[in-house]
């Protein structure tokens, strides 16, 4: 059985596979939507929302809708530019995101976003969450302001087949990730750092790591988030 | 043609942005025959003397003064510009946002590991000095604010580029390495 099948991105035409979502898809193709929830090849979370494409003309999130033979889907279009940098706004004033006085900036995703939409300050008020800063494990600091739900962490770090990271208080508005601090404890360095660098955000930060690459060197500091996949 | 005036003040901020400004090294001089400083502390004037075209703010508001200082330029001066990251957002100085300021107050003042010539333990309380707010706000909350500059500090490049444009009315170039938020 032939499993190609064409899709059309922005007017052009595309071969894929069948079981593709359109993020990987598109990834595949060269096409950059931008995500920040998705890691390859593990659980879709569809939590961010920021990968929103029309598909036949309906919104859709492209990390969680699987390719089909003939669609057809806008991505590059100005109002889901404009959807994509509200969010990226949005999650800018709902954390503390001091990016200058953040481990994780040059390196972040959410920042990357940021400059790839132009934000050049948020539309929406700040609110300078409270909710607290956990630092009691060996390796790992984990600073809940910065958090953005995306379930990475719960979704990728384990230890001992465990989740080193849960969600909290569930659809109220003090949902929040919770660290398992006697787990985390027994976390090796390189695990810590895995950890840290699955958190598109300065939230899960490794202990004694900070500002390791100078201002110059940092992976987003030359090249906008994304051009690694246009580029190829 | 009378040239346009420029003033700028620096709020809750660390006077990196003015800092950052003078980095524009030669091209002051250039700057100095595009532009007339008033308020500024640039050439030290400390009040306005007339209506000025252009106002760049360092800093977000902490404290009574600050407020004063930025609704005085709003009055002042046709744009307003919040330069840097603490005139956009707070900036280091809101990272006291999620404490009570007497809990800050007695930290600095009284319990802290530096207090100790403070031996009477009294809180800084002269009627001269400006009421401290209970929390930072960046400058956009306070008054309307016409355009933004990211940047800890914006680089020197980004403030040229945005100055020259508001004078002269070109289009402001952005390339990627000058839009940076740190």
């Amino acid at each position: 059985m032939n499993d190609k099948i064409k899709i059309v991105i922005d007017g052009k035409e595309y071969w894929t596979e069948h079981g593709k979502t359109i993020l990987d898809a598109a990834k595949d193709n060269g096409v950059f939507i931008p995500s920040l929830c998705h890691v390859e090849g593990v659980k879709t979370a569809g939590s961010c929302r920021i990968c929103n494409v029309k598909v036949n003309g309906r919104n859709m999130t492209a990390c969680s809708t699987p390719v089909a033979e003939g669609m057809t889907i806008v991505n590059n279009h100005p109002e889901l530019e404009e959807l994509r940098k509200a969010i990226v706004e949005v999650m800018f004033v709902a954390g503390n995101h001091f990016c200058p006085a953040c481990e994780k900036s040059g390196n972040c995703e959410l920042q990357a976003l940021g400059y790839r939409f132009l934000m050049l300050v948020p539309r929406f008020p700040y609110e300078f969450p409270d909710k607290g800063v956990n630092a009691e494990s060996k390796y790992i600091y984990h600073d809940r302001n910065r958090c953005i739900l995306c379930k990475r962490c719960v979704r990728t770090v384990m230890k001992d087949d465990k989740h080193v990271f849960a969600l909290n208080s569930r659809g109220g508005e003090h949902i929040h990730i919770k660290i398992d601090t006697e787990l985390a404890s027994h976390l090796t360095e390189e695990e810590a750092q895995a950890a840290m660098d699955i958190c598109p955000v300065g939230a899960i930060l490794k202990k004694e790591r900070g500002y390791y690459n100078p201002i110059g060197e940092r992976k987003f500091d030359k090249q906008p988030i994304g051009s690694e996949i246009e580029n190829k | 043609m009378s040239k346009p005036v420029l003033a700028t003040t620096s709020l809750a901020g660390c006077f990196g942005c003015h800092m950052s400004f003078l980095d524009i090294d030669e091209r002051i001089l250039e700057l100095i025959e595009l532009v007339e400083f008033n308020k500024s502390p640039i050439d030290d004037i400390k009040t306005f003397t007339k209506q000025c075209d252009i106002g760049l703010i360092e800093g977000g508001c902490c404290n009574s003064e600050n407020i004063h200082v930025l609704k005085d330029f709003r009055k002042n001066c046709k744009i307003l510009v919040s330069v840097g990251e603490c005139a956009i957002m707070g900036g280091l100085p809101a990272l006291r946002n999620g404490i009570p300021v007497e809990e800050c107050l007695r930290e600095a003042y009284l319990d802290g590991p530096t207090v100790g010539l403070n031996t009477e333990k009294i809180l800084p309380n002269d009627d001269e000095l400006p009421m401290l707010l209970d929390k930072v706000y960046p400058c956009h909350e306070i008054v309307k604010i016409d355009y933004y500059l990211p940047g800890c500090p914006p680089t020197a490049d980004l403030i040229w580029n945005a100055l020259i444009a508001l004078i002269t009315g070109d289009e402001l170039k952005l390339p990627y390495e000058v839009v940076k938020f740190d």
